[in-house]
């Protein structure tokens, strides 16, 4: 790691970390809010009762606002792809192009046609089409999220291709394999659950605020009704789908895994740290170890979490970089030396085409079609870029709190939902102020849940771009890196603007109320 | 009358009524401008295409990345 100019690797991972932070303060609301909308006219629609015409136009205006200052941010993650993860992009192309371009064709002409007809639709077109529009909308929009959710999916866990070691590129050999990959599928759904209780959240909180200063008291109540039911309905779907996540992870990024619980020593009947404090271990001769400073811990749940079994064992840190041949781990220094066997493989190959070689290159060339070279060597490519294992061992303190404050949210949010309905059901929520108060400081609380779960996906399985293939030093263009700080510094500027124009149209629309039609 | 006629008709009808919709619309057009004329343009070249005329080439130079980084 000797020639890596550090300055740039972390100025675009920062950038990189940036734009994706600032675009998904935008998509999960977008995801949920019209699902919401959707059940809302459909109220309406079922009743004939205009209260719920209003409740829907009134959150279809909120929708749109987000809609229109967020569309497009994603696009500058495509860019940057581009520019300073070329060797990345190029070494993915073909598996990113296909659920790409099908997320292209099913935003643009799904989303834009029918957000049209909701919009300017009203009166215009029959009820019927028009909440059917609606629910296209909503399930269009989700649709495409599942297209960029599998591309993501598969660089946490790649499957259904194989590595072309003429063009440098991995070729889709199955793209159901990529599609259903269970990595995929879970990240899909845990990921648009969440979203729709960041929605759920987002109603309730604004509905509340009306509530603190009694005004719209019915639509503030019939829309925490549905919102409450829609939270507390997603937020189960959000802890199963989390279960069965960290199952994946358990089996396919088990490094993450033990990242998540600071879990450094693998044990059987391994307990779940509820919650605690990491501090630096006290023994010289233990650098890389964090300990507990204090910890709550559930006996049997972790090992039961990640194998269904109380008594599985679960490999810590030092398990996995070490090897453990009782429980047949594999150690990080001999991944690293199949790595290399690998790499120098990939250059063998070069030398031999470029000498003429022919039937040597062609021997060498069939080992990338060979499953038993795949296996135990090329599955290993991007351990080969690494001397020291303890390098591939991602930050613990912060994978361990960013999952932790993400769970706390998450179940502080199912409490929410439940007083939530509870109230609502009883029509008195306007008696509990301390309640609404709770209520509307929750909004941003759902967005720091939501921020969080991206945050222990990502950060967790670093050093991959893709796991065990290409580290992420490998991934950037030789770029120079002012060139990355001046655009980290203007997208910063661009997207703060954004956030700021976004607050202060969305926060005008609600002080205006839901009596104010909007097209 | 022609359904073409219909659609443009929506469409026209339907951004002359809007209120917000203006300002948001003025957002998008600014926001876009910004990506795709000053940043995509003078700051986010596609680093591969920029520097190489065929894939052939870039094959060969993210092999060489890949063999030496």
């Amino acid at each position: 790691m000797e020639n890596i100019d550090l300055q740039l690797i972390d100025w675009s991972r920062a950038q990189f970390a940036l734009t994706a932070i600032y675009h998904w303060l935008f998509v999960p609301l977008t995801l949920g809010i019209t699902f919401l909308i959707a059940i809302m006219e459909t109220i309406y629609v079922k009743t004939g009762n205009p209260e719920w015409k209003k409740i829907t136009k009134f959150w279809m205006t909120v929708f749109g606002i987000n809609f229109a200052i967020g569309v497009a941010t994603g696009l500058i993650l495509e860019f940057e792809f581009g520019t300073n993860w070329s060797n990345y992009s190029w070494f993915v192309g073909d598996i990113f192009g296909a659920p790409l371009a099908v997320e292209g064709i099913m935003a643009f002409f799904m989303e834009s046609t029918f957000i049209a007809v909701m919009f300017f639709g009203w009166n215009k077109v029959s009820k019927k089409f028009h909440l059917i529009s609606t629910w296209l909308v909503a399930i269009g929009s989700n649709l495409s999220a599942l297209w960029i959710l599998v591309a993501n999916g598969w660089m946490q866990n790649p499957v259904g291709m194989r590595f072309n070691p003429d063009t440098a590129r991995n070729e889709m050999i199955n793209f159901w394999d990529v599609l259903f990959s269970p990595t995929a599928i879970n990240k899909f759904l845990h990921t648009i659950y969440s979203s729709y209780i960041l929605a759920a959240a987002f109603v309730i909180g604004i509905s509340a605020y009306y509530l603190i200063k009694k005004r719209e008291s019915v639509f503030a109540r019939k829309s925490i009704l549905v919102a409450s039911i829609f939270g507390l309905v997603f937020s189960i779907m959000t802890v199963a789908t989390g279960d069965e996540s960290a199952r994946e992870i358990a089996k396919t990024q088990p490094m993450k895994f033990a990242a998540m619980e600071g879990l450094y020593f693998g044990t059987a009947n391994a307990p779940l740290v509820a919650a605690g404090m990491l501090k630096d271990c006290n023994d010289p001769e233990k650098p890389h170890i964090k300990d507990f400073a204090w910890n709550i811990e559930i006996p049997g749940v972790l090992s039961y979490m990640a194998f269904l079994d109380r008594n599985a064992f679960v490999p810590g840190i030092y398990d996995l970089v070490h090897g453990n041949e009782q429980q047949g781990i594999v150690s990080y220094f001999d991944k690293i030396e199949r790595g290399k066997i690998a790499r120098q493989t990939l250059e063998d190959y070069k030398l031999a085409k470029e000498n003429g070689n022919v039937e040597l290159a062609a021997s060498l060339r069939a080992k990338f079609e060979d499953q038993d070279f795949i296996d135990n060597y090329f599955n290993y490519f991007g351990f080969s870029y690494f001397d020291d294992p303890h390098d591939i061992i991602p930050n613990v303190p912060l994978s361990f709190y960013t999952f932790h404050i993400m769970v706390a949210v998450g179940f502080f949010l199912i409490a929410l939902f439940v007083v939530a309905l509870f109230f609502a059901i009883k029509n008195t929520l306007h008696r509990y102020k301390w309640f609404l108060i709770i209520a509307l400081i929750s909004m941003p609380l759902a967005y720091i849940g939501s921020q969080s779960g991206w945050m222990i996906a990502e950060f967790g399985r670093q050093p991959w771009v893709i796991q065990n293939l290409m580290p992420t030093h490998t991934a950037v263009s030789n770029i120079q890196s002012g060139m990355v700080i001046t655009t980290f510094w203007i997208f910063a500027l661009v997207f703060t603007v954004l956030l700021i124009a976004e607050i202060k149209i969305m926060v005008n629309q609600v002080k205006k109320g839901p009596k104010i039609e909007e097209e | 009358m022609n359904i073409f006629v219909k659609v443009f008709n929506f469409y026209l009808e339907g951004f002359k009524n809007m209120k917000i919709g203006k300002t948001l619309w003025l957002i998008i057009i600014v926001k876009l401008f910004i990506m795709f004329v000053i940043l995509k343009m003078f700051f986010f070249p596609n680093f591969l295409k920029t520097n190489f005329s065929t894939d052939e080439e870039r094959s060969d130079y993210v092999i060489e990345q890949l063999i030496n980084k």
